[in-house]
């Protein structure tokens, strides 16, 4: 039986969740013993697959680009997990949804600038008016709250979602966590 | 007719990042650029909240260094509250911020950068990862997610958290340090050491085949700014900053936290939401710099530890002055763990580790303060404005990536120019030039807190600026 595929994607967040599964340590070698990582920003693949088993997705929709992707990410993905606060909820990147990207652009690159002050535009995607979490764009199969969720957690969730076991959230994270 | 050539996403980076390459009618690099595409407004939404808050909400940014944010926000509220910490928890923070550095290095010489070093540049795309490293060098790759674990682990211990420990506030730190805790470091220690032996073997016996890169990654001089003790050691936490010139000379010494607001600017390029920062006297972008492990280990004269400095000697002898090439990035990355290391285990011995004072406490005495401190990718400096109740009214961040960023896209386009000729490229050439951006090491969630996301893209365009091509490798 070929390995199941996982795809790790990360849009408006720290990488925090990407550093926990990291902090998995030697048992990312047992994980990678299960699965095939098909798709990360640690490793060397530029586009999505056509196809993955599991999708884990750290972070808000916070730009035009997250908000594309994230739908590519759930067209060719069966499960997709929201790993962490800010996909879970919005978290963090949403506090800005009370003064809108013009105030937050205004602030950083013309205030807070000395020189050639201007918002830049060029390749830069265009951030949305409001971050907010995946599921209000797509269908999400998993929760797994946390800031971020520890390693333990992503180790038993992982596990449980190759082999099939059950999965308590409840029992492993919680928000804030 | 011009092209441009988008490597979109940057891979095996800390963020979201492209690279556009244009190309002009003849097929020559015309021009390439480095875009980071995030953005997130913490400069802004801090606005209002308590200054207590800060630590852990600007820890946020990032999830490989939020270390950093946290002791440079503390110092920023230290400075507002008008205290000095106790000296334990000085040393306590000193040692959480080298085992980040430890961890987020590990991170980006194993996980990140290895891959290219090890397999090579042109290996197999779909191996070219840590998973392909532990295949091919299964004790060297291993050594390196040990050695991820050593600065992580020690984390957890001070701090009760991995990513995101709140043990660091305003004023010191929560809870002092238990003996059990101190042992468990100590006993940690000797495998450390040897997991460095090795990889600094290993990579001593790849460098000279990578000559080649080595002339062209982001080989150029610049200013360099760093942390520096007053005995000229190389300093991490405390201490102030040194600003030299492309030939060693001190342009500036002694630069506290206040200082170094005054003298940095910062520019906007409409292609990235990472600004460029500069040295004020010298304008922009003559006044930019390079920050980081190069950086630091040009500017100190000593690492002040014995295993790291006979390294550091080795070091200085690849120039006369300082050294240029960001590909020698890697190297003084692991001389940096191997320095840390040592002095963490010096930190440990020190007779005050485990006294119980470890907190200032006070209210607002100032209306603006600043700290800084080394992350592992650079200078970090926050800088806040409260009102009488201790409510944020400002904020601004300078950042280790918006540091480098003038040289990144210096650097990407030196070794575009090399490597993309006649139109023509392979995927081994696209990769070299991300690589130039892996030796910088640049944390995207940091150097966007401002507000968004970096993407990695090359670009082929008319002589009219037109977008002719964009090749996304596959």
């Amino acid at each position: 039986m070929s390995k199941m595929k996982l795809a790790t994607v990360w849009l408006d967040g720290c990488s925090g969740c990407h550093m926990s599964i990291l902090d998995m340590d030697e048992r990312l070698l047992t994980i990678a013993e299960l699965v095939d990582i098909v798709y990360s920003p640690i490793v060397d693949t530029k586009v999505f697959p056509d196809y993955v088993d599991i999708a884990l997705v750290e972070g808000a929709v916070a730009s035009v680009d997250d908000e594309n992707k994230i739908k590519k990410v759930r067209a060719h993905s069966k499960l997709l997990v929201a790993m962490g606060d800010c996909a879970v909820a919005g978290n963090v990147p949403s506090m800005r949804n009370p003064i809108g990207p013009e105030a937050i652009l205004e602030r950083a690159y013309i205030e807070n600038a000395s020189t050639q002050q201007q918002i830049p535009c060029v390749v830069v995607p265009q951030l949305l008016r409001v971050v907010r979490p995946i599921h209000e764009f797509v269908q999400v199969d998993v929760f797994l709250p946390g800031c971020p969720p520890s390693a333990d957690t992503f180790y038993t969730a992982l596990t449980a979602l190759v082999t099939g076991a059950s999965l308590d959230v409840p029992a492993l994270t919680r928000f804030g966590a | 007719m011009t092209q441009t050539i988008t490597i979109d996403p940057v891979t095996r980076l800390e963020g979201h990042g492209k690279i556009t390459i244009q190309l002009d009618g003849e097929g020559e690099v015309h021009d390439a650029h480095f875009h980071v595409t995030q953005v997130r407004g913490f400069e802004k939404f801090s606005e209002g909240r308590p200054f207590y808050e800060m630590p852990s909400l600007m820890a946020r940014i990032c999830g490989i260094c939020p270390v950093s944010h946290l002791i440079a926000s503390a110092k920023a509220c230290e400075a507002i509250m008008s205290v000095r910490i106790p000296h334990t928890a000085a040393q306590l923070r000193r040692m959480l911020n080298l085992a980040q550095m430890v961890q987020s290095h590990a991170l980006s010489f194993f996980y990140l950068a290895s891959p290219d070093l090890l397999l090579g540049m042109e290996s197999d795309p779909v191996a070219r990862n840590i998973f392909g490293v532990v295949a091919a060098k299964p004790q060297l790759g291993r050594s390196g997610i040990a050695l991820r674990r050593f600065g992580q682990h020690i984390i957890e211990l001070l701090g009760n958290k991995r990513i995101h420990p709140g043990w660091v506030i305003p004023g010191g730190v929560t809870e002092p340090l238990a003996p059990a805790k101190r042992d468990e470091i100590l006993a940690m220690i000797p495998e450390a050491y040897a997991n460095i032996g090795l990889a600094l073997a290993s990579y001593k016996l790849v460098a000279d085949s990578f000559r080649a890169e080595i002339e062209v990654f982001a080989n150029f001089p610049t200013n360099y700014l760093g942390l520096i003790n007053e005995d000229e050691t190389v300093e991490f936490t405390d201490g102030a900053l040194r600003l030299i010139g492309p030939g060693g000379h001190v342009i500036e010494d002694g630069i506290t936290a206040n200082r170094f607001t005054e003298i940095i600017g910062e520019a906007v390029e409409p292609y990235s939401y990472t600004k460029f920062a500069y040295y004020k006297p010298l304008g922009y972008p003559n006044g930019s710099y390079r920050v980081g492990p190069l950086a630091r280990l040009n500017i100190a004269k000593t690492m002040g530890t014995p295993q790291a400095d006979k390294e550091l000697v080795e070091f200085k002898q690849l120039a006369l002055g300082p050294v240029q090439s960001s590909f020698h990035y890697h190297y003084a990355r692991l001389i940096d763990i191997l320095y840390g290391i040592e002095k963490i285990e010096q930190i440990l011995t020190d007779p005050l580790i485990l006294d119980k004072h470890i907190r200032a406490t006070a209210g607002v005495n100032r209306l603006e303060g600043a700290g800084q401190a080394e992350a592992p990718r650079g200078t970090l400096n926050h800088h806040y404005k409260v009102d009488e109740n201790g409510l944020i009214t400002w904020a601004n961040l300078v950042i280790a990536t918006g540091q480098n960023n003038n040289a990144m896209n210096r650097g990407v386009l030196q070794a575009a120019k090399e490597y993309v000729k006649d139109g023509k490229f392979t995927e081994g050439a696209l990769n070299r030039v991300e690589a130039v951006i892996r030796t910088f090491d640049p944390c995207l969630s940091c150097s966007t807190h401002a507000f968004g996301q970096m993407p990695l893209v090359l670009s082929l365009l008319s002589k009219d600026g037109q977008i002719v091509d964009q090749v996304i490798r596959s």
